[in-house]
């Protein structure tokens, strides 16, 4: 297993509760690898430990693209080593190792319409994806957002909300909200349900836990979207990144190397197998 | 090159050549109650004139009441553990006044001959391999060591009660690469090793022995011993069919049979320690008193281990029967998916080193009951 490189903050976002987006650049001379939207880097906080965290596009909501020599990570503390990493304050090191893994399919996308489906801090992996979207939004057909959370304060990124909404689809989505929300109360796949959508030339790209996933694949399936047109984010506890510590091992795949982006086609006689 | 006669007197020669050469030979001793794999130093520290009785849950030593040398069969341990050590030191990192290094750690990979490896366990080196050094990312510490091992591969002319390769087509027969291989033949009053070179370092090797030509009444002794070997194992209750196990099991993840064995399941990971083809690892991060070293450790784990499958909010596979069907179902069914070949090679060792005597075989089987409609 290789050993992290040296990295440093350079800025730091307070997100939503002890969530927050750190921008990191290495602190050799070397340039940064390609990095692709859905793909993640292990993030190692000095003695505390290391984790997989997903690529988050840029840091401010201006900025069309991420900038090609910093990585940006936003990510929640959950953890012993989740906290370590939200207390890091811009100028502190940290190790990465990365990227790893398969990321959105990019390539395919291009000519489709683009329906964009997240929950929680699953709009964090999906960042990236849309600001290459928006970035070049003549190469697509028509993009929606499909955001939900469990309350309006609870939804990551809201100025970039804003921002996007000007120039795509946005529809919001909480479980509970006070008299001033002017968005959908309830679960996401009651928007999905009453969408527009136009199933032979469509692609889906979904991440949010997995029950929200679930949902929204049977949901986009009842809209008559084919399972090779639905893509998703897996989530395991990976250790190596590479396919040998076999921790995220899931029915024949490697989360880390086949994974985190799946097509539900791909994947569906698992999908919905328990404790797999 | 013509099969050779290794006279059983001069198989000392041999460990002494390859010591010559520079390797640090490895082979079956006996340890208290078992035999394992440990360095040996001559012909004197072979676990001669031993056989393992093994069953379900059970492993005695008896003396054979002969003078063979490899008379038992696969030891406790598989060879696993000197291609990919239980533990190590991957890196050190060092934090002071807000400055941190990494400081990877190296090793100059020791040069290892393998003495006594059976064709299951050459399947099950081969296995690793495609893990460790044929996928994506190679192990450096793994692929070194393999890369440079020597394996004198020995043909079973016996068969542990446990033994199951006829059914993995993994053995008893050593058919893989191997740089020698020998056939023990116990004959009346002669005693001798039938000997192939099966590369060029093992053909300079036997080139310094004093080898005799095989005579055709020689070979066919050894080919003897091997379909004894075979038959013992085909006539035993541990022969099945193998075919079609990826789709039996994939279509039985909801089987009457996984709740039956998480009854008895203790999740205590033996079987995994002692299969020679589970690889799965865990890091540990560590740091000292200070507060500025900091270590990180890869070693052994199991997915029999509650935290193995460990997310945020909790395990994945909270219960025995996910565990032990991941396990089977890996071993038997996906690992066909991941690596076009089962990852069990017949071994018998998960079997004779349950605490509780489960058997992966007859679990199969019962699976296949509860299969028929």
């Amino acid at each position: 297993m290789n050993t992290p490189r040296l990295f440093t903050v350079t800025d730091r976002r307070d997100e939503i509760t002890a969530t927050v987006t750190l921008e990191l650049q290495p602190l050799d001379d070397q340039p940064l690898p390609v990095a692709r939207p859905g793909q993640f880097n292990m993030l190692y906080s000095f003695g505390a430990g290391e984790v997989p965290i997903s690529l988050s596009g840029s840091i401010n909501a201006s900025d069309s693209v991420r900038s090609a020599d910093r990585y940006t990570h936003t990510l929640r503390a959950v953890g012993k080593t989740t906290e370590a990493l939200a207390r890091l304050q811009v100028g502190d090191q940290l190790g990465v190792r990365g990227p790893f893994g398969r990321g959105w399919p990019m390539d395919q996308l291009a000519g489709k319409k683009v329906v964009v489906i997240a929950g929680g801090l699953g709009l964090a992996p999906l960042k990236p994806l849309l600001e290459a979207l928006l970035a070049d939004i003549t190469h697509y057909g028509h993009v929606q957002l499909f955001y939900g959370g469990k309350r309006p304060e609870e939804l990551l990124y809201p100025e970039s909300l804003i921002h996007w909404s000007e120039k795509i689809e946005v529809q919001l989505s909480v479980d509970q909200a006070g008299p001033d929300w002017r968005g959908h109360v309830g679960v996401i796949t009651q928007l999905l349900a009453s969408a527009e959508m136009d199933p032979d030339n469509t692609l889906a790209v979904i991440c949010g836990p997995e029950i929200m996933m679930r949902f929204t694949i049977q949901a986009l399936q009842k809209q008559g979207l084919p399972d090779t047109a639905l893509y998703l984010s897996m989530e395991r506890n990976m250790h190596c990144a590479v396919g040998h510590c076999g921790h995220c091992q899931w029915g024949p795949h490697f989360i880390c190397k086949d994974g985190p982006v799946f097509c539900y086609a791909d994947i569906a006689p698992w999908f919905f197998q328990r404790e797999l | 090159m013509r099969a050779a006669i290794l006279a059983a007197e001069h198989l000392d020669l041999l460990i002494q050549a390859l010591r010559d050469s520079g390797y640090l030979v490895i082979g079956p001793v006996r340890d208290e109650l078992a035999i394992v794999y440990d360095e040996i130093r001559s012909v004197r520290d072979l676990s001669q004139g031993w056989l393992d009785e093994q069953e379900k849950g059970h492993y005695r030593l008896l003396p054979s009441g002969d003078g063979r040398y490899f008379g038992h069969t696969v030891a406790a341990n598989a060879w696993k553990k000197f291609l990919n050590p239980p533990k190590r030191l991957l890196w050190r990192a060092r934090q002071h006044n807000g400055q941190l290094q990494f400081m990877p750690q190296s090793e100059d990979a020791p040069q290892l001959a393998f003495l006594g490896v059976r064709s299951c366990e050459l399947h099950a080196i081969e296995i690793q391999d495609a893990v460790f050094v044929h996928d994506q990312h190679r192990d450096e510490v793994y692929s070194q060591r393999r890369q440079s091992l020597f394996t004198v591969a020995v043909n079973c002319t016996r068969a542990a009660a446990t033994c199951f390769c006829a059914s993995m087509n993994t053995g008893p027969e050593v058919t893989l690469p191997s740089d020698l291989v020998l056939t023990e033949v116990l004959d009346d009053a002669s005693h001798y090793f039938l000997v192939d070179g099966g590369s060029e370092r093992g053909r300079n090797i036997l080139a310094t022995l004093p080898l005799r030509a095989a005579t055709s009444k020689q070979q066919a002794l050894a080919k003897k011993g091997i379909e004894s070997a075979r038959q013992q194992m085909q006539t035993g209750p541990r022969f099945f069919d193998s075919a079609g196990i990826k789709e039996l099991l994939y279509r039985n993840l909801e089987s009457p049979a996984w709740d039956e064995v998480a009854d008895r399941c203790l999740s205590c990971a033996n079987c995994t320690l002692a299969c020679p083809t589970c690889f799965c690892s865990a890091v540990e991060d560590t740091t000292d008193l200070t507060g500025e070293h900091a270590e990180r450790w890869q070693q052994w784990d199991s997915c029999f281990n509650g935290e193995f499958s460990y997310i945020h909010g909790g395990s994945v596979r909270q219960t025995t029967r996910s565990r032990y069907r991941q396990w089977m179902t890996h071993k038997l069914a996906s690992w066909i998916d991941q690596f076009g070949h089962s990852g069990c090679v017949g071994c018998g060792r998960c079997i004779s080193w349950c605490p509780v005597g489960i058997d992966i075989t007859e679990q199969l089987q019962a699976i296949q009951q509860a299969d028929k409609p």
